[in-house]
């Protein structure tokens, strides 16, 4: 189990973490999207070398939905909705960067002192995967609380998502890993056209406050 | 035999979405839709008659036939009502031609993923069924396209979303417990399986991973810090499905949930899943009773009322034991059919006046006797009156507790107080108030409306002693 294998595993799988930090701090559409990319592409690269060492070629197939649809099409996708919806000039400063990432070291901190403590018995592979993953969900949850820009919750979203495919492909021989990625993907182009065709910018905070009273449907 | 009929619960939707999608003519396609339902009920409670058989995907149980029964009668009813209902929205042009068709394909979607999460016996399955659920009723509530129903839809699909995801990372931890004791593959996700052996798996993931899965389907169910989807869902959506939203897919929601409890009381060394439901039962029965007292939109209020329900739900499997399941288990079956009733009857009352906000209405007894008194009727039986069947099923809920813990009962009672408070203070506005709006006759179809509220209130004196073995069997099941 040690050795070379375990090594790029539980590097790829850290630098998914790494990597959803990056996203904590970027307040630019283009500069998130981009970041996003990236971390969907190191998704693809620690699932393809989850499908190598577990000789599970079927994993190859989730890896593959990650790189052309999450790390290829969405961001493309989304890249042209923020220029139609003319945002792509906005910046976000909802929680400052300071406090978001140290509330996000916090969630790491957390994840790996719950998920090592109840997986000691669990392969190491699979419970540092586990405890990456958790990371990388927490952290995506974060984003999404912390964002108020639909685009930018959506990359919450998929970010938290990609935290999920690991903890799958980590937990070694799991069946359905590969319908339930495309039942992912499947959500997520729904949430993409929805944005597009709805045109949604923000979800329910929104600054003008007449707009938030009539949403809550509460007014008279 | 067996299989055909499990197989023709999840068949039925199934065609009928495809044609309802392809098929033009709104009036056809409702009938049809009203026809799939119906057959869909037929197949169900055919499994009561043949004796249960379970694959490695599909699994009948006591437990879930309740649930599926419940679900494809429910689901029955509310057809006959949306028929009537889309006629309407038709004919005031809310709805166009082509909408009704997609709301058709919708509906027996939603029916075949709510049956497809009951019958699975994979939790992988069933998490995938109860994601589509989801998906299906995201489009619904989107349906009008106003700025609000668009609002409603996105935080419905943004929390759901959250929700499912959760669950995800749950369904993986049980997976990661029962691999090193069952062995990698398939069987390691299915029911069946895991049910016997849970006991040798590792008690600390377990744990963690019903924290997962309590937060995930939890939010589903719409318990109270996770709820923020569901009033704002069933206030902007069409009526017919806030009442499958509130009668059912909370249900199955909270089927999920109930799966996962079995799972982890067999385990003495894990956390016992009791205390966490109690108490996330009692804040949401507690918190949405306060909150019914503020509520200017009905259909809003009513969403309320069944967050408190669920939580009265929650608070009984929670506390567990044959009896308090047993009152969990009638008190969800009288919830979703008191509660469809309501929304039916609000549906066309919304209809009639052209408006759901509260203070618009006014002496509905008066404009509209048949509508007001079946409200006035449906309301005195979800506010817990006696003698109609909720008042049996809180009652029993309560007087189990009191036995073992008098204090949370008294919470409880508290809870459910509150809430009839402000059921009937606006009750008494809608109904007795100052007769308002139009009072041209309401084209409705009562017959759903009072069929359910008929059996409620059959079940406040009687109980066919089938029934009543049926549930106990469920409820030892249970635990």
């Amino acid at each position: 189990m040690r050795g070379i294998t375990f090594d790029v595993a539980h590097l790829l799988a850290g630098s998914l973490v790494l990597v959803s930090f990056m996203q904590l701090y970027q307040d630019r559409l283009y500069a998130l999207l981009n970041v996003f990319a990236l971390h969907a592409l190191v998704l693809a690269a620690s699932v393809a070398w989850q499908a190598f060492i577990q000789n599970a070629p079927h994993l190859y197939v989730t890896a593959a939905i990650a790189l052309v649809f999450k790390a290829i099409i969405i961001p493309i996708a989304l890249h042209r909705i923020i220029v139609r919806l003319g945002i792509h000039r906005e910046i976000e400063t909802v929680v400052g960067i300071g406090p978001a990432m140290l509330l996000g070291m916090g969630l790491v901190a957390l994840s790996m002192v719950v998920m090592l403590r109840v997986t000691a018995e669990a392969d190491p592979l699979a419970r540092e995967d586990l405890a990456f993953a958790l990371s990388v969900v927490l952290l995506g949850l974060l984003m999404m609380v912390t964002r108020r820009n639909a685009v930018s919750q959506v990359v919450g979203f998929m970010s938290l998502e990609n935290g999920l495919v690991l903890a799958a492909t980590g937990a070694k021989g799991m069946p359905l890993v590969v319908e339930i990625s495309v039942a992912f993907s499947v959500l997520i182009a729904f949430i993409v056209i929805g944005i597009f065709l709805f045109r949604i910018r923000e979800r329910f905070d929104s600054v003008d406050l007449q707009a938030l009273e009539r949403f809550r449907g509460e007014r008279q | 035999m067996m299989i055909d009929a499990l197989t023709g619960v999840l068949l039925i939707p199934a065609v009928g979405t495809m044609l309802l999608a392809a098929l033009p003519g709104y009036r056809l396609t409702a009938r049809l839709n009203v026809l799939a339902a119906f057959l869909t009920f037929a197949t169900a409670s055919s499994l009561f008659a043949v004796t249960s058989e379970s694959g490695s995907y599909l699994l009948v149980d006591d437990l879930n036939k309740v649930f599926i029964v419940l679900t494809t009668f429910v689901g029955f009813t509310t057809s006959v009502f949306s028929a009537s209902y889309i006629d309407h929205e038709i004919e005031i042009g809310r709805l166009t031609p082509v909408f009704v068709r997609f709301y058709h394909a919708m509906y027996q979607a939603l029916m075949f993923a709510m049956n497809l999460a009951l019958v699975a016996n994979n939790i992988g399955l069933m998490w995938v069924a109860i994601e589509l659920a989801t998906l299906t009723t995201v489009l619904m509530v989107g349906i009008y396209r106003t700025h609000e129903a668009l609002e409603a839809a996105w935080k419905y699909f943004i929390l759901g979303s959250v929700g499912i995801a959760l669950a995800l990372f749950g369904t993986i931890l049980i997976y990661m417990a029962a691999r090193p004791v069952i062995g990698e593959g398939l069987s390691a996700m299915v029911w069946t399986v895991l049910i016997t052996r849970a006991s040798q798996f590792d008690p600390a993931l377990l744990n963690v991973a019903f924290v997962f899965l309590l937060l995930g389907y939890g939010t589903k169910v719409g318990l109270a810090p996770l709820h923020a989807w569901l009033p704002d869902a069933h206030a902007e959506g069409p009526t017919p499905i806030s009442a499958v939203l509130s009668g059912l897919l909370l249900n199955v929601a909270l089927y999920a949930l109930l799966r996962f409890k079995m799972l982890l009381a067999l385990n003495p060394a894990a956390i016992a899943p009791g205390p966490l439901m109690v108490t996330l039962g009692l804040i949401s029965c507690l918190f949405a009773a306060l909150m019914l007292y503020r509520r200017r939109d009905i259909k809003r209020m009513f969403a309320y009322s069944s967050i408190e329900h669920m939580g009265i739900i929650v608070f009984a499997f929670g506390m567990g034991g044959p009896l308090a399941n047993f009152a969990g288990l009638l008190h969800m079956t009288m919830h979703s059919l008191t509660k469809s009733a309501i929304f039916f009857a609000v549906g066309h009352v919304a209809q009639a006046k052209g408006t759901q906000k509260i203070a618009d209405l006014g002496g509905l007894t008066v404009t509209h006797p048949v509508l007001g008194w079946g409200l006035v009727l449906g309301v005195v039986a979800i506010a817990g009156l006696p003698p109609l069947g909720i008042f049996m099923s809180e009652f029993l809920v309560v007087s189990s507790t009191f036995a073992r813990e008098p204090w949370l009962a008294v919470i409880l009672v508290v809870g459910i107080l509150v809430a009839l408070g402000g059921l009937f203070l606006r009750l008494n506005t809608i109904a007795f108030g100052e007769p308002r709006g139009p009072t041209a006759p309401a084209q409705a179809s009562y017959l759903p409306m009072f069929a359910h509220l008929a059996i409620v209130s059959v079940a406040g004196f009687y109980i066919p002693p089938a029934l009543v073995l049926g549930f106990e069997n469920v409820a030892k099941l249970l635990g």
